[in-house]
Protein backbone atom coordinates (compact mmCIF):
# COMPACT_ATOMS: atom_id res chain seq x y z
CA UNK A 1 0.00 0.00 0.00
CA UNK A 2 2.86 2.60 0.65
CA UNK A 3 3.37 4.18 -2.51
CA UNK A 4 4.40 7.95 -3.07
CA UNK A 5 1.87 10.02 -5.24
CA UNK A 6 2.99 11.50 -7.88
CA UNK A 7 3.13 15.55 -7.80
CA UNK A 8 1.03 17.00 -10.66
CA UNK A 9 3.40 18.35 -12.35
CA UNK A 10 5.33 15.12 -12.95
CA UNK A 11 1.72 13.63 -13.95
CA UNK A 12 1.41 16.70 -16.58
CA UNK A 13 -2.19 17.40 -16.06
CA UNK A 14 -2.77 21.28 -15.89
CA UNK A 15 -4.58 21.89 -12.86
CA UNK A 16 -5.93 25.85 -11.58
CA UNK A 17 -4.96 26.40 -8.40
CA UNK A 18 -8.66 28.09 -8.10
CA UNK A 19 -10.44 24.69 -8.44
CA UNK A 20 -7.77 23.31 -6.05
CA UNK A 21 -9.12 26.14 -3.56
CA UNK A 22 -12.74 25.96 -3.82
CA UNK A 23 -12.64 21.95 -3.84
CA UNK A 24 -10.50 21.99 -0.90
CA UNK A 25 -12.84 24.38 1.18
CA UNK A 26 -15.89 22.12 0.50
CA UNK A 27 -13.81 19.48 2.29
CA UNK A 28 -13.47 21.52 5.45
CA UNK A 29 -16.86 22.32 5.24
CA UNK A 30 -18.27 19.68 4.84
CA UNK A 31 -15.70 17.89 7.33
CA UNK A 32 -16.89 20.88 10.18
CA UNK A 33 -20.25 20.20 9.35
CA UNK A 34 -19.81 16.05 9.79
CA UNK A 35 -17.91 16.70 12.91
CA UNK A 36 -20.88 19.33 14.61
CA UNK A 37 -22.87 16.27 16.48
CA UNK A 38 -19.87 14.72 17.79
CA UNK A 39 -18.74 17.98 18.99
CA UNK A 40 -22.32 18.83 20.67
CA UNK A 41 -21.91 15.41 22.25
CA UNK A 42 -18.74 15.70 23.64
CA UNK A 43 -18.76 19.64 25.03
CA UNK A 44 -22.71 18.49 26.55
CA UNK A 45 -20.81 15.50 28.47
CA UNK A 46 -19.35 18.31 29.98
CA UNK A 47 -21.63 20.97 30.54
CA UNK A 48 -22.89 21.35 34.21
CA UNK A 49 -26.63 21.64 34.53
CA UNK A 50 -26.91 25.67 34.36
CA UNK A 51 -25.62 25.60 31.08
CA UNK A 52 -28.28 23.97 29.50
CA UNK A 53 -30.36 26.49 30.15
CA UNK A 54 -28.40 29.51 28.71
CA UNK A 55 -30.10 31.49 26.20
CA UNK A 56 -29.64 31.10 23.11
CA UNK A 57 -27.51 27.70 23.76
CA UNK A 58 -23.95 27.32 23.60
CA UNK A 59 -22.30 24.77 21.31
CA UNK A 60 -19.19 24.75 23.29
CA UNK A 61 -18.77 24.23 26.93
CA UNK A 62 -17.75 27.27 28.90
CA UNK A 63 -16.45 25.49 32.42
CA UNK A 64 -16.34 22.11 31.81
CA UNK A 65 -17.01 19.33 34.64
CA UNK A 66 -16.86 15.95 34.89
CA UNK A 67 -20.05 15.61 36.94
CA UNK A 68 -22.25 14.18 34.01
CA UNK A 69 -20.33 11.11 33.95
CA UNK A 70 -20.41 10.60 38.12
CA UNK A 71 -24.00 11.11 37.36
CA UNK A 72 -24.02 8.50 34.94
CA UNK A 73 -22.13 5.95 37.10
CA UNK A 74 -24.85 6.91 39.74
CA UNK A 75 -27.69 6.39 37.90
CA UNK A 76 -26.20 3.43 36.78
CA UNK A 77 -26.00 1.74 39.80
CA UNK A 78 -29.63 2.77 41.19
CA UNK A 79 -31.06 0.66 38.13
CA UNK A 80 -33.98 -2.06 38.88
CA UNK A 81 -31.79 -4.33 37.09
CA UNK A 82 -27.51 -4.60 37.89
CA UNK A 83 -26.20 -1.91 35.07
CA UNK A 84 -23.21 -4.93 35.55
CA UNK A 85 -25.62 -6.77 33.81
CA UNK A 86 -26.68 -4.67 31.10
CA UNK A 87 -22.64 -4.49 30.25
CA UNK A 88 -21.75 -7.96 30.70
CA UNK A 89 -25.06 -8.58 27.71
CA UNK A 90 -22.97 -5.99 25.44
CA UNK A 91 -19.80 -7.74 25.88
CA UNK A 92 -20.59 -10.91 25.89
CA UNK A 93 -22.74 -10.49 22.69
CA UNK A 94 -20.25 -8.53 21.22
CA UNK A 95 -17.06 -10.63 21.99
CA UNK A 96 -18.83 -14.36 21.21
CA UNK A 97 -20.65 -12.97 17.54
CA UNK A 98 -18.01 -11.47 16.22
CA UNK A 99 -15.74 -14.50 16.65
CA UNK A 100 -18.46 -16.73 15.56
CA UNK A 101 -19.09 -14.39 12.80
CA UNK A 102 -15.25 -14.36 12.03
CA UNK A 103 -14.86 -18.46 12.17
CA UNK A 104 -17.99 -18.95 9.93
CA UNK A 105 -17.45 -16.25 7.15
CA UNK A 106 -13.96 -17.19 6.68
CA UNK A 107 -14.62 -20.83 6.28
CA UNK A 108 -17.31 -20.72 4.20
CA UNK A 109 -15.26 -17.81 1.88
CA UNK A 110 -12.36 -20.05 2.09
CA UNK A 111 -14.23 -22.83 0.03
CA UNK A 112 -16.13 -20.32 -2.17
CA UNK A 113 -12.87 -18.30 -2.89
CA UNK A 114 -10.14 -20.99 -3.14
CA UNK A 115 -12.61 -24.91 -3.94
CA UNK A 116 -14.23 -25.79 -7.26
CA UNK A 117 -17.51 -27.39 -6.40
CA UNK A 118 -20.99 -27.69 -7.64
CA UNK A 119 -23.20 -24.96 -6.30
CA UNK A 120 -20.61 -22.77 -5.42
CA UNK A 121 -22.00 -20.31 -7.71
CA UNK A 122 -25.46 -20.57 -6.74
CA UNK A 123 -24.24 -19.82 -3.39
CA UNK A 124 -22.41 -16.96 -3.56
CA UNK A 125 -24.74 -15.26 -6.00
CA UNK A 126 -27.79 -15.64 -3.00
CA UNK A 127 -25.07 -14.09 -1.35
CA UNK A 128 -24.69 -10.99 -3.50
CA UNK A 129 -27.68 -10.59 -3.73
CA UNK A 130 -28.83 -10.74 -0.17
CA UNK A 131 -26.69 -7.08 -0.11
CA UNK A 132 -29.76 -5.47 -2.09
CA UNK A 133 -32.10 -5.91 0.73
CA UNK A 134 -32.25 -5.05 4.04
CA UNK A 135 -32.86 -7.35 6.64
CA UNK A 136 -35.67 -5.23 8.23
CA UNK A 137 -37.50 -6.27 4.98
CA UNK A 138 -38.58 -9.43 5.96
CA UNK A 139 -39.11 -8.64 9.94
CA UNK A 140 -42.61 -10.45 10.44
CA UNK A 141 -41.37 -14.24 9.06
CA UNK A 142 -38.14 -13.43 10.92
CA UNK A 143 -40.09 -13.00 13.96
CA UNK A 144 -42.12 -16.03 13.46
CA UNK A 145 -38.93 -18.18 12.70
CA UNK A 146 -36.96 -16.81 16.14
CA UNK A 147 -40.39 -17.85 18.26
CA UNK A 148 -39.95 -21.35 16.41
CA UNK A 149 -36.34 -21.69 17.05
CA UNK A 150 -37.22 -20.28 20.86
CA UNK A 151 -34.50 -17.41 20.36
CA UNK A 152 -37.06 -15.17 22.34
CA UNK A 153 -35.28 -14.10 25.25
CA UNK A 154 -32.06 -15.31 24.41
CA UNK A 155 -29.51 -14.54 23.48
CA UNK A 156 -29.13 -16.36 20.54
CA UNK A 157 -31.47 -13.77 19.26
CA UNK A 158 -28.94 -11.41 19.16
CA UNK A 159 -25.98 -13.76 18.06
CA UNK A 160 -26.96 -15.91 15.46
CA UNK A 161 -28.29 -13.34 12.80
CA UNK A 162 -24.89 -11.59 13.32
CA UNK A 163 -22.71 -14.81 12.72
CA UNK A 164 -24.56 -14.97 9.19
CA UNK A 165 -24.11 -11.44 8.13
CA UNK A 166 -23.08 -11.10 4.23
CA UNK A 167 -21.44 -7.82 3.93
CA UNK A 168 -18.25 -9.97 6.16
CA UNK A 169 -18.54 -13.15 3.92
CA UNK A 170 -18.33 -10.78 0.63
CA UNK A 171 -15.47 -9.13 1.95
CA UNK A 172 -13.55 -11.85 2.97
CA UNK A 173 -14.57 -13.78 0.00
CA UNK A 174 -13.56 -10.82 -2.15
CA UNK A 175 -9.96 -10.03 -0.67
CA UNK A 176 -9.34 -14.69 -0.24
CA UNK A 177 -9.91 -14.81 -3.93
CA UNK A 178 -7.61 -12.21 -4.98
CA UNK A 179 -5.38 -11.80 -2.32
CA UNK A 180 -4.20 -15.63 -1.14
CA UNK A 181 -1.98 -17.37 -4.26
CA UNK A 182 -3.42 -21.27 -4.88
CA UNK A 183 0.07 -22.21 -5.96
CA UNK A 184 0.56 -21.72 -1.91
CA UNK A 185 -2.04 -23.66 -0.41
CA UNK A 186 -1.43 -26.55 -3.79
CA UNK A 187 2.40 -26.78 -2.31
CA UNK A 188 1.08 -27.20 1.18
CA UNK A 189 -1.53 -29.87 -0.04
CA UNK A 190 1.05 -31.13 -1.74
CA UNK A 191 2.74 -31.71 1.42
CA UNK A 192 0.28 -33.82 2.99
CA UNK A 193 -1.58 -30.92 5.08
CA UNK A 194 -4.94 -31.42 5.63
CA UNK A 195 -7.35 -28.83 3.93
CA UNK A 196 -8.43 -27.62 8.24
CA UNK A 197 -4.94 -27.27 7.91
CA UNK A 198 -4.32 -25.00 4.78
CA UNK A 199 -7.29 -23.07 5.95
CA UNK A 200 -5.60 -22.30 9.81
CA UNK A 201 -2.32 -22.31 8.95
CA UNK A 202 -1.72 -21.10 5.41
CA UNK A 203 -4.75 -18.73 4.58
CA UNK A 204 -5.85 -17.18 7.46
CA UNK A 205 -3.00 -15.39 8.38
CA UNK A 206 -2.46 -13.97 5.17
CA UNK A 207 -5.86 -12.42 5.06
CA UNK A 208 -5.70 -10.62 8.02
CA UNK A 209 -6.55 -6.86 7.38
CA UNK A 210 -9.90 -8.94 5.90
CA UNK A 211 -10.51 -10.19 9.77
CA UNK A 212 -10.04 -6.92 11.12
CA UNK A 213 -12.69 -5.66 8.85
CA UNK A 214 -14.73 -7.83 9.47
CA UNK A 215 -14.18 -7.74 13.21
CA UNK A 216 -14.96 -3.78 12.66
CA UNK A 217 -17.83 -4.27 11.09
CA UNK A 218 -19.25 -7.19 13.58
CA UNK A 219 -18.44 -4.66 16.50
CA UNK A 220 -19.94 -2.21 15.36
CA UNK A 221 -23.15 -3.96 14.70
CA UNK A 222 -23.20 -5.93 18.06
CA UNK A 223 -22.65 -3.28 20.23
CA UNK A 224 -24.68 -0.68 18.94
CA UNK A 225 -27.67 -2.93 19.53
CA UNK A 226 -30.36 -1.84 21.61
CA UNK A 227 -34.01 -2.55 22.20
CA UNK A 228 -34.94 -6.05 20.45
CA UNK A 229 -38.95 -7.21 19.53
CA UNK A 230 -37.34 -10.71 20.64
CA UNK A 231 -36.20 -9.62 23.88
CA UNK A 232 -38.69 -8.99 26.78
CA UNK A 233 -36.82 -9.97 29.93
CA UNK A 234 -34.93 -6.51 31.48
CA UNK A 235 -31.77 -8.69 32.56
CA UNK A 236 -31.02 -9.79 28.87
CA UNK A 237 -31.39 -6.58 27.44
CA UNK A 238 -28.00 -4.15 26.53
CA UNK A 239 -26.10 -1.60 27.42
CA UNK A 240 -27.31 0.50 24.24
CA UNK A 241 -31.03 0.10 25.45
CA UNK A 242 -30.19 1.02 29.29
CA UNK A 243 -28.18 3.74 27.95
CA UNK A 244 -31.04 5.08 25.49
CA UNK A 245 -33.32 4.73 28.25
CA UNK A 246 -31.45 7.95 30.33
CA UNK A 247 -31.31 9.82 27.13
CA UNK A 248 -35.45 10.10 27.03
CA UNK A 249 -35.12 11.77 30.25
CA UNK A 250 -35.42 15.68 29.15
CA UNK A 251 -33.35 18.44 29.51
CA UNK A 252 -32.29 18.03 32.74
CA UNK A 253 -30.87 14.50 31.82
CA UNK A 254 -29.04 16.43 28.51
CA UNK A 255 -25.67 16.06 30.23
CA UNK A 256 -25.78 12.72 31.26
CA UNK A 257 -27.34 11.19 28.27
CA UNK A 258 -24.37 13.06 26.59
CA UNK A 259 -21.89 11.07 28.91
CA UNK A 260 -23.45 8.17 27.96
CA UNK A 261 -23.47 8.64 24.09
CA UNK A 262 -19.72 9.35 24.35
CA UNK A 263 -19.28 6.56 26.61
CA UNK A 264 -20.56 4.07 24.18
CA UNK A 265 -18.92 5.12 21.01
CA UNK A 266 -15.67 5.18 22.24
CA UNK A 267 -15.17 1.50 21.77
CA UNK A 268 -16.23 1.20 18.15
CA UNK A 269 -14.22 4.12 17.30
CA UNK A 270 -11.01 3.04 18.84
CA UNK A 271 -11.45 0.19 16.98
CA UNK A 272 -12.00 1.37 13.70
CA UNK A 273 -8.93 3.91 14.17
CA UNK A 274 -6.56 1.22 15.33
CA UNK A 275 -7.80 -1.13 11.83
CA UNK A 276 -8.25 1.70 9.63
CA UNK A 277 -5.43 1.19 7.04
CA UNK A 278 -6.24 -2.32 6.82
CA UNK A 279 -9.79 -2.19 6.56
CA UNK A 280 -9.25 0.55 3.76
CA UNK A 281 -7.10 -2.70 2.03
CA UNK A 282 -9.74 -5.04 2.62
CA UNK A 283 -11.88 -2.49 0.50
CA UNK A 284 -9.26 -2.18 -2.29
CA UNK A 285 -10.55 -6.44 -3.01
CA UNK A 286 -14.28 -5.06 -2.37
CA UNK A 287 -15.03 -4.54 -6.37
CA UNK A 288 -18.19 -6.57 -7.88
CA UNK A 289 -17.75 -7.52 -11.26
CA UNK A 290 -20.91 -6.42 -13.14
CA UNK B 1 -37.58 -42.84 -25.47
CA UNK B 2 -38.77 -41.11 -22.35
CA UNK B 3 -36.98 -44.33 -21.00
CA UNK B 4 -33.53 -42.75 -22.85
CA UNK B 5 -34.06 -39.75 -21.43
CA UNK B 6 -34.77 -41.16 -18.23
CA UNK B 7 -31.63 -43.09 -17.98
CA UNK B 8 -29.74 -40.07 -19.27
CA UNK B 9 -31.29 -37.80 -16.17
CA UNK B 10 -30.21 -41.08 -13.67
CA UNK B 11 -26.94 -40.60 -15.54
CA UNK B 12 -26.47 -37.13 -14.65
CA UNK B 13 -27.88 -37.46 -11.11
CA UNK B 14 -25.37 -39.82 -10.31
CA UNK B 15 -22.27 -37.69 -11.83
CA UNK B 16 -23.44 -34.93 -9.43
CA UNK B 17 -23.79 -37.37 -6.34
CA UNK B 18 -20.40 -38.55 -7.07
CA UNK B 19 -19.62 -34.85 -7.45
CA UNK B 20 -20.63 -33.68 -4.37
CA UNK B 21 -19.65 -36.76 -2.15
CA UNK B 22 -15.89 -35.59 -3.61
CA UNK B 23 -16.01 -32.16 -2.67
CA UNK B 24 -17.66 -32.87 0.72
CA UNK B 25 -14.86 -30.96 2.38
CA UNK B 26 -15.70 -28.11 1.01
CA UNK B 27 -19.54 -28.71 1.94
CA UNK B 28 -18.50 -28.97 5.21
CA UNK B 29 -16.45 -25.73 5.22
CA UNK B 30 -19.39 -23.87 3.51
CA UNK B 31 -22.16 -25.56 6.06
CA UNK B 32 -22.58 -23.63 9.62
CA UNK B 33 -22.31 -20.34 7.71
CA UNK B 34 -24.70 -21.39 5.33
CA UNK B 35 -27.25 -22.94 7.24
CA UNK B 36 -27.54 -20.13 9.24
CA UNK B 37 -27.81 -17.68 6.35
CA UNK B 38 -30.52 -19.89 4.62
CA UNK B 39 -32.86 -19.90 8.10
CA UNK B 40 -32.30 -16.09 8.87
CA UNK B 41 -31.82 -14.68 5.28
CA UNK B 42 -33.45 -16.77 2.68
CA UNK B 43 -36.34 -18.60 4.38
CA UNK B 44 -37.44 -15.38 5.58
CA UNK B 45 -37.21 -14.17 1.94
CA UNK B 46 -39.66 -17.16 0.63
CA UNK B 47 -41.68 -17.18 4.05
CA UNK B 48 -42.45 -13.73 3.00
CA UNK B 49 -43.70 -14.06 -0.10
CA UNK B 50 -45.38 -16.95 0.28
CA UNK B 51 -47.05 -14.96 2.90
CA UNK B 52 -48.22 -12.22 0.41
CA UNK B 53 -50.89 -13.99 -0.96
CA UNK B 54 -52.75 -14.90 2.02
CA UNK B 55 -54.30 -13.34 5.38
CA UNK B 56 -52.74 -14.19 7.99
CA UNK B 57 -52.70 -12.63 11.74
CA UNK B 58 -50.00 -15.17 13.31
CA UNK B 59 -53.42 -16.54 15.80
CA UNK B 60 -55.02 -18.41 13.25
CA UNK B 61 -53.55 -20.27 10.27
CA UNK B 62 -52.88 -18.57 6.85
CA UNK B 63 -55.86 -18.50 4.29
CA UNK B 64 -55.07 -17.80 0.58
CA UNK B 65 -56.56 -14.74 -0.77
CA UNK B 66 -54.46 -14.65 -4.06
CA UNK B 67 -53.49 -11.40 -5.21
CA UNK B 68 -55.81 -9.11 -2.86
CA UNK B 69 -53.20 -8.17 -0.82
CA UNK B 70 -51.55 -6.75 -3.77
CA UNK B 71 -54.55 -5.12 -5.31
CA UNK B 72 -55.53 -3.77 -1.95
CA UNK B 73 -51.88 -2.15 -1.75
CA UNK B 74 -52.31 -0.70 -5.35
CA UNK B 75 -55.46 0.69 -5.66
CA UNK B 76 -57.14 1.34 -2.13
CA UNK B 77 -54.79 1.65 0.13
CA UNK B 78 -54.57 5.89 0.21
CA UNK B 79 -51.47 5.85 2.50
CA UNK B 80 -49.72 3.97 0.69
CA UNK B 81 -49.94 5.41 -3.06
CA UNK B 82 -49.74 9.19 -1.64
CA UNK B 83 -47.41 9.27 1.30
CA UNK B 84 -45.14 6.13 1.82
CA UNK B 85 -44.37 5.44 -1.96
CA UNK B 86 -44.00 9.30 -2.65
CA UNK B 87 -41.71 9.97 0.77
CA UNK B 88 -39.76 6.69 -0.09
CA UNK B 89 -38.92 7.69 -3.98
CA UNK B 90 -38.13 10.84 -2.90
CA UNK B 91 -35.97 10.17 0.01
CA UNK B 92 -34.21 7.30 -2.06
CA UNK B 93 -33.66 9.62 -5.13
CA UNK B 94 -31.44 12.11 -3.35
CA UNK B 95 -29.86 10.31 -0.34
CA UNK B 96 -29.27 7.27 -2.95
CA UNK B 97 -27.74 9.35 -5.89
CA UNK B 98 -26.39 13.03 -3.45
CA UNK B 99 -25.05 10.39 -1.20
CA UNK B 100 -23.08 8.13 -3.70
CA UNK B 101 -22.03 11.54 -4.71
CA UNK B 102 -20.66 13.06 -1.44
CA UNK B 103 -18.52 9.62 -1.11
CA UNK B 104 -17.07 9.47 -4.28
CA UNK B 105 -16.08 13.75 -4.33
CA UNK B 106 -14.95 12.81 -0.55
CA UNK B 107 -12.46 9.79 -1.44
CA UNK B 108 -11.66 12.08 -4.74
CA UNK B 109 -10.29 14.36 -3.05
CA UNK B 110 -8.88 12.43 0.22
CA UNK B 111 -6.87 10.59 -2.59
CA UNK B 112 -4.10 13.41 -2.71
CA UNK B 113 -3.83 14.14 0.63
CA UNK B 114 -1.09 13.35 3.00
CA UNK B 115 -1.33 9.90 4.74
CA UNK B 116 -1.72 11.13 8.31
CA UNK B 117 -4.69 13.84 7.04
CA UNK B 118 -6.82 11.25 4.94
CA UNK B 119 -6.89 9.10 7.60
CA UNK B 120 -8.00 12.18 10.14
CA UNK B 121 -10.66 12.73 7.60
CA UNK B 122 -11.64 9.21 6.95
CA UNK B 123 -12.50 9.07 10.35
CA UNK B 124 -14.65 12.06 10.63
CA UNK B 125 -16.64 11.30 7.66
CA UNK B 126 -17.09 7.51 8.99
CA UNK B 127 -17.44 8.30 12.70
CA UNK B 128 -21.40 8.64 12.35
CA UNK B 129 -21.80 5.55 10.77
CA UNK B 130 -20.26 3.51 13.45
CA UNK B 131 -21.31 5.33 16.61
CA UNK B 132 -24.51 3.81 16.99
CA UNK B 133 -26.73 6.43 18.92
CA UNK B 134 -24.70 9.69 17.48
CA UNK B 135 -28.01 10.63 15.29
CA UNK B 136 -29.96 11.58 18.44
CA UNK B 137 -27.76 14.34 18.75
CA UNK B 138 -29.90 16.01 16.11
CA UNK B 139 -33.09 16.12 18.62
CA UNK B 140 -31.24 18.41 20.46
CA UNK B 141 -29.97 20.98 17.56
CA UNK B 142 -33.65 20.64 15.98
CA UNK B 143 -35.31 20.10 19.56
CA UNK B 144 -39.17 21.96 19.39
CA UNK B 145 -38.69 25.11 21.91
CA UNK B 146 -36.73 27.49 21.86
CA UNK B 147 -34.17 25.73 23.68
CA UNK B 148 -33.19 23.56 20.28
CA UNK B 149 -29.78 24.96 18.49
CA UNK B 150 -31.65 25.87 15.74
CA UNK B 151 -34.50 27.47 17.10
CA UNK B 152 -32.76 29.05 19.26
CA UNK B 153 -30.60 30.53 16.28
CA UNK B 154 -33.30 31.53 13.97
CA UNK B 155 -35.33 33.54 16.50
CA UNK B 156 -32.04 35.38 18.15
CA UNK B 157 -31.95 36.65 14.78
CA UNK B 158 -35.54 37.63 14.19
CA UNK B 159 -35.61 35.30 11.26
CA UNK B 160 -38.93 33.38 13.23
CA UNK B 161 -41.31 34.72 16.15
CA UNK B 162 -41.87 31.49 18.13
CA UNK B 163 -40.12 27.90 17.98
CA UNK B 164 -40.82 25.63 15.12
CA UNK B 165 -41.63 21.66 15.59
CA UNK B 166 -39.26 20.45 13.40
CA UNK B 167 -40.05 16.59 13.86
CA UNK B 168 -43.93 17.36 13.66
CA UNK B 169 -44.31 19.86 11.45
CA UNK B 170 -44.88 18.07 7.49
CA UNK B 171 -43.10 20.78 5.98
CA UNK B 172 -39.45 20.30 7.16
CA UNK B 173 -39.94 16.54 8.56
CA UNK B 174 -39.35 14.65 5.12
CA UNK B 175 -36.10 17.34 4.99
CA UNK B 176 -34.56 17.17 8.28
CA UNK B 177 -34.82 12.91 7.30
CA UNK B 178 -32.84 13.19 4.23
CA UNK B 179 -30.31 15.31 5.67
CA UNK B 180 -29.75 13.15 8.29
CA UNK B 181 -29.57 10.10 5.79
CA UNK B 182 -26.95 12.00 4.04
CA UNK B 183 -25.10 12.64 6.76
CA UNK B 184 -25.31 8.83 8.15
CA UNK B 185 -24.46 7.37 4.67
CA UNK B 186 -21.00 7.88 4.30
CA UNK B 187 -20.28 4.55 5.14
CA UNK B 188 -19.22 1.56 3.05
CA UNK B 189 -19.23 2.45 0.12
CA UNK B 190 -16.93 6.01 0.87
CA UNK B 191 -14.23 3.17 2.37
CA UNK B 192 -14.52 1.38 -1.09
CA UNK B 193 -13.92 4.27 -2.94
CA UNK B 194 -10.97 4.84 -1.10
CA UNK B 195 -9.29 1.98 -1.56
CA UNK B 196 -10.44 1.59 -4.66
CA UNK B 197 -8.58 4.86 -5.84
CA UNK B 198 -5.22 4.35 -3.92
CA UNK B 199 -5.13 0.77 -6.46
CA UNK B 200 -5.06 2.77 -9.26
CA UNK B 201 -1.28 2.17 -10.64
CA UNK B 202 0.21 5.94 -11.56
CA UNK B 203 1.30 4.86 -14.83
CA UNK B 204 -2.42 5.01 -16.11
CA UNK B 205 -1.92 9.13 -15.62
CA UNK B 206 1.42 9.08 -16.56
CA UNK B 207 0.14 6.82 -19.62
CA UNK B 208 -3.19 9.34 -19.57
CA UNK B 209 -1.15 12.59 -19.71
CA UNK B 210 0.91 11.45 -22.87
CA UNK B 211 -2.18 10.17 -24.53
CA UNK B 212 -3.79 13.94 -24.37
CA UNK B 213 -5.73 14.21 -21.00
CA UNK B 214 -5.33 17.84 -20.32
CA UNK B 215 -7.57 18.49 -16.76
CA UNK B 216 -8.53 16.72 -13.93
CA UNK B 217 -12.20 16.32 -14.90
CA UNK B 218 -10.88 14.05 -18.26
CA UNK B 219 -8.28 12.76 -15.66
CA UNK B 220 -11.68 11.68 -13.50
CA UNK B 221 -13.69 10.41 -16.35
CA UNK B 222 -11.21 8.60 -18.74
CA UNK B 223 -9.11 7.08 -16.32
CA UNK B 224 -9.78 7.36 -12.64
CA UNK B 225 -13.34 6.19 -12.71
CA UNK B 226 -13.00 3.47 -15.36
CA UNK B 227 -10.47 1.86 -13.26
CA UNK B 228 -12.16 1.62 -10.35
CA UNK B 229 -15.36 0.14 -12.41
CA UNK B 230 -16.04 -2.47 -9.20
CA UNK B 231 -15.79 -0.60 -6.68
CA UNK B 232 -18.61 1.84 -8.46
CA UNK B 233 -20.59 -0.95 -8.72
CA UNK B 234 -20.18 -2.19 -5.08
CA UNK B 235 -20.64 1.26 -3.60
CA UNK B 236 -24.11 1.52 -5.76
CA UNK B 237 -25.50 -1.68 -4.28
CA UNK B 238 -24.49 -0.25 -0.62
CA UNK B 239 -25.91 3.23 -1.14
CA UNK B 240 -29.25 2.01 -2.70
CA UNK B 241 -29.58 -0.50 -0.63
CA UNK B 242 -29.50 2.04 2.37
CA UNK B 243 -31.62 4.85 0.48
CA UNK B 244 -34.45 2.42 -0.12
CA UNK B 245 -34.84 1.11 3.77
CA UNK B 246 -35.10 4.72 5.30
CA UNK B 247 -37.26 3.65 8.15
CA UNK B 248 -36.39 3.57 11.38
CA UNK B 249 -34.66 6.49 11.89
CA UNK B 250 -38.17 7.99 11.28
CA UNK B 251 -39.61 5.95 13.71
CA UNK B 252 -37.65 7.04 16.11
CA UNK B 253 -37.31 10.87 15.02
CA UNK B 254 -40.52 12.06 14.30
CA UNK B 255 -42.72 8.66 15.73
CA UNK B 256 -45.06 6.25 13.91
CA UNK B 257 -46.95 7.36 12.46
CA UNK B 258 -45.48 10.84 12.32
CA UNK B 259 -47.56 13.84 11.75
CA UNK B 260 -50.43 13.21 9.12
CA UNK B 261 -48.00 10.42 7.36
CA UNK B 262 -45.81 13.70 6.92
CA UNK B 263 -42.62 11.30 6.77
CA UNK B 264 -43.99 7.86 6.04
CA UNK B 265 -42.55 5.66 4.12
CA UNK B 266 -42.74 2.17 2.82
CA UNK B 267 -40.72 0.82 5.63
CA UNK B 268 -42.93 2.27 8.06
CA UNK B 269 -45.82 1.12 6.41
CA UNK B 270 -44.68 -2.48 6.75
CA UNK B 271 -43.94 -1.65 10.65
CA UNK B 272 -47.04 -0.59 10.87
CA UNK B 273 -49.11 -3.14 9.57
CA UNK B 274 -46.90 -5.52 10.96
CA UNK B 275 -46.06 -4.80 14.40
CA UNK B 276 -49.47 -2.46 15.21
CA UNK B 277 -51.84 -3.97 13.43
CA UNK B 278 -50.92 -7.36 13.22
CA UNK B 279 -52.22 -8.05 9.35
CA UNK B 280 -49.42 -10.07 8.17
CA UNK B 281 -50.01 -10.93 4.75
CA UNK B 282 -50.80 -7.37 4.04
CA UNK B 283 -47.46 -6.12 5.45
CA UNK B 284 -45.69 -9.02 3.87
CA UNK B 285 -46.81 -7.81 0.10
CA UNK B 286 -45.83 -4.81 1.55
CA UNK B 287 -42.33 -6.06 2.34
CA UNK B 288 -42.20 -8.20 -1.17
CA UNK B 289 -42.82 -4.98 -3.12
CA UNK B 290 -40.02 -2.97 -1.38
CA UNK B 291 -37.69 -6.17 -1.86
CA UNK B 292 -38.23 -6.32 -5.78
CA UNK B 293 -38.03 -2.21 -5.56
CA UNK B 294 -34.45 -2.74 -3.76
CA UNK B 295 -33.30 -5.52 -6.31
CA UNK B 296 -34.48 -4.45 -9.45
CA UNK B 297 -32.97 -0.92 -8.67
CA UNK B 298 -29.81 -2.57 -8.01
CA UNK B 299 -30.16 -3.92 -11.21
CA UNK B 300 -30.92 -0.96 -13.46
CA UNK B 301 -27.92 0.51 -11.99
CA UNK B 302 -25.53 -1.56 -12.20
CA UNK B 303 -26.39 -1.33 -15.96
CA UNK B 304 -26.29 2.19 -16.15
CA UNK B 305 -22.41 1.41 -13.88
CA UNK B 306 -21.26 -0.46 -16.68
CA UNK B 307 -21.22 2.19 -19.13
CA UNK B 308 -19.10 5.04 -17.40
CA UNK B 309 -16.05 6.13 -19.16
CA UNK B 310 -17.32 5.03 -22.63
Amino acid sequence: MAKIKLSRKERGVKRSYLVDIIMYSMLLLLGLVMAIPFVFAFSNSLKPLSEFFYFPPRLLVENPTLKNFKDLFRLMSDSWVPFSRYIFNTVFITVVGTAGHILLASMCAFALAKHKFPGAKLMFMLIVTSLMFRGEVTQIPSFMIFSKLRLVDNYGAYILPALCSTLGLYLIKQFMEQMVPDEILESARMDGASEFTVFTKIAMPMVKPAVLTLLMLSVQGLWNIGGSVYIRREELKTLNFALSQIMTGGIARSGTAAAAMVLMMIVPITIFIFSQSNIVETMSTSGMKD
Amino acid sequence: MSDHKNRDIKASAARLWKEIKKNRVSYLFCAPYFILFCIFTILPVAMSMFLSFTSFNILEPPVFVGLQNYVRLFFSDRIFIEKAVGNTFAIAAIVGPVGYLICLFLAWMLNELPRILRMLFTLIFFAPTIAGNIYFTFTYLFNNDSQGYVNALLIKYGIIQSPILWFQDEKYMVTLIIIICLWTSIGTTFLSFIAGLQGIPDHLYEAGAIDGVRNRWQELWYITLPSMKPQLMFGAVMSITGAFGVGSIVTALCGLPSTNYGAHTIMNHLEDFGNVRFEMGYASAIATLLFVIMIGTNALIKRMLSRVGE
